[in-house]
């Protein structure tokens, strides 16, 4: 058994160095004293003041991060309640229809909501647009992790709640809603990284006004690439590092204020 | 009593199901729609009635877009090769995760997590920056490009460029879809037994035959829930190719983006995107009656 678990470990410590060696990469370039990302000359800072002096990539950040704020907040709501329909009323019809979304490539998506968005709502692609775009595809990832956290729990729960005479509302109000806290949290976080890293239907659903991030990362990368990129990536990666470490203490605060109830 | 369960019934599955239906549904078939319309003069569509006083516009609904989409074997060809890249990188991504997810399931637990947070970690950085992460590397100025040059020219072989090359195009799908494959693949390995294997081993079964005979079935179903995953977001991929690939590097997903940022002909991006629908829809479906099969004649056995 040892022996093949040390091929293993060889085996995965490789995928591992091929996940992080492009990320690192990225970061070393960002502090690099050089237009050029091809050799190390010397350490700066000056991408990172370049950055900070680009308005159009300030007003890009600023968009970007309403966004996905306002995408994660419909998508938490909109998904609690379908995770909980699916849940409780165990309609096949409804389930297929939520995660729909999530089963089909990002560019079909995209492309529908473009042609829905143009011919019949009429509407002018810009911020509207890309946050309903974003909602409809975040909702069945929070739907799928509320609906799993309902499975997990006991249903004795709710009756006890019931017997003892609480209402409808104080059932849900007083029971459900904190036991499912957990994974709204975890949703809502999760919708905002996928909405701040989205690309591909935010390219088909944004307007020709507002500067949006991925977007003008985009044009970065194919236009002018200066090591302006490598800082604004540096950023984005301790932006994402520092939501799931507060989804972490999030989700573990919650789980020990539970574990207290529970001892007491 | 009834009738408020009523209508928390109707509020809790309605409101998200007429948000869908509005925004996932109908855009659906919008894009059916479109694609039997004449394309506009400037772009976009040509209207449904002819407008007063013309004679000569094209209106109305047609085939045409599906006839053109035939008349040219370039365009099925670019779908049979974006077919071809998105098994390849479907079948590579499930040899590099298959050892590193079952190292994860048969690690400790305190251990488990942190190997799992490492892996989704660089799947939360940005989109765009893990395919031009790789625009650093590959470039033909870089020191692993320069090394493998070196190399290469000691052995006699003329120099290659990487970047901008199919193999580029394969190595960003790759690396942009791997955690894809790793997490469904750990999340089914981690439920199984080690009492199995520690069986067959007690029994005098070598380590490939626990694997081929006890691990490997067992995680068909983790399996094949990575392959549709990364299959169908490989299928319709552009971005990849977009930045990493040539000009000859095109696959569905850029013809798809092209008809609509660029030519503009969105009739026949319309077809484009059923077809890569219609597509999907088939493999997944070959896919799950194979499986059915295989089940039951393991079933039989």
């Amino acid at each position: 058994m040892r022996h093949s678990h040390s091929k293993l470990w060889i085996a995965g410590a490789l995928v591992y160095i091929f996940l992080y060696t492009p990320l690192a990469i990225v970061v070393i370039y960002s502090f690099n004293d050089s237009k050029l990302n091809t050799e190390w000359v010397g350490f700066t800072l000056s991408w990172y003041e370049a950055l900070f002096n680009n308005k159009e990539m300030l007003i890009a950040v600023c968009n970007s991060l309403i966004i996905a704020i306002s995408s994660s907040f419909g998508a938490t709501i909109l998904g609690t309640m379908a995770g909980l329909a699916i849940h409780r009323y165990k309609l096949r019809v409804l389930s297929i229809l939520f995660f729909a979304p999530i089963a089909m490539p990002e560019i079909l998506l995209g492309v529908s909501l473009l042609l829905f968005f143009l011919q019949v709502l009429n509407l002018t692609l810009g911020m509207v647009s890309i946050i309903i775009a974003h909602t409809t595809f975040c909702i069945g990832f929070v739907a799928i992790i509320v609906k799993s956290r309902l499975q997990d729990m006991d249903e004795s729960i709710f009756e006890s709640a019931r017997d003892l005479g609480a209402s409808s509302w104080q059932c849900f109000h007083l029971v459900t809603l904190p036991l499912i806290m957990p994974a709204m949290v975890a949703g809502a976080l999760m919708s905002f990284t996928l909405s701040i890293d989205d690309f591909i239907i935010t390219f088909f659903t944004k307007g020709v006004g507002d500067p949006i991030l991925p977007i003008q990362i985009y044009t970065m990368i194919k236009v002018a690439v200066t090591p302006e990129v490598n800082a604004i990536s540096t950023l984005l990666m301790l932006l994402t590092l520092f939501t799931i470490i507060i989804g972490i203490k999030l989700s573990s605060s919650f789980l020990y204020v539970r574990k207290n109830n529970e001892s007491t | 009593m009834i009738k408020e369960k009523n209508i928390v019934r109707w509020l809790l599955s309605g409101v998200p199901l007429l948000f869908l239906l509005l925004f996932f549904i109908a855009p659906s078939l919008i894009i059916v729609f479109t694609s039997f319309r004449f394309p506009g003069e400037f772009g976009g569509l040509a209207p449904l009635i002819a407008p007063m006083g013309t004679v000569d516009v094209e209106h109305g609904l047609t085939l045409e877009a599906y006839q053109f989409f035939f008349s040219d074997t370039l365009y099925v060809r670019v779908f049979i090769k974006s077919l071809q890249v998105a098994v390849v990188t479907t079948l590579i991504c499930l040899i590099m995760s298959y050892p590193l997810a079952l190292l994860i399931a048969r690690s400790k637990e305190r251990l488990r997590n942190i190997m799992l947070l490492l892996v989704v970690l660089p799947f939360a950085s940005n989109f765009l920056i893990r395919i031009y992460a790789w625009v650093i590397i590959l470039d033909p100025e870089s020191a692993l490009s320069y090394f493998i040059n070196l190399i290469l020219n000691l052995v006699g072989i003329s120099p290659v460029i990487f970047l901008f090359s199919p193999f580029a195009v394969l190595l960003g799908m790759v690396y942009v879809h791997l955690p894809f494959m790793i997490l469904p693949l750990y999340i089914n390995l981690e439920k199984h037994d080690p009492i199995l294997l520690d069986a067959a081993q007690d029994l005098g079964a070598s380590h490939w035959k626990c694997f081929w005979y006890i691990t490997w079935p067992l995680s068909i179903s983790g399996v094949s829930s990575g392959i549709v995953l990364v299959f169908i977001s490989a299928l319709g991929m552009f971005a990849v190719p977009d930045i990493l690939g040539g000009t000859g590097d095109i696959l569905i997903g850029n013809l798809i983006k092209d008809q609509f940022i660029s030519t503009r002909d969105w009739p026949f991006g319309a077809v484009l995107s059923i077809m890569l629908a219609l597509t999907i829809l088939l493999i997944i479906g070959l896919g799950a009656y194979f499986l059915r099969r295989l089940r039951k004649r393991n079933y039989a056995t």
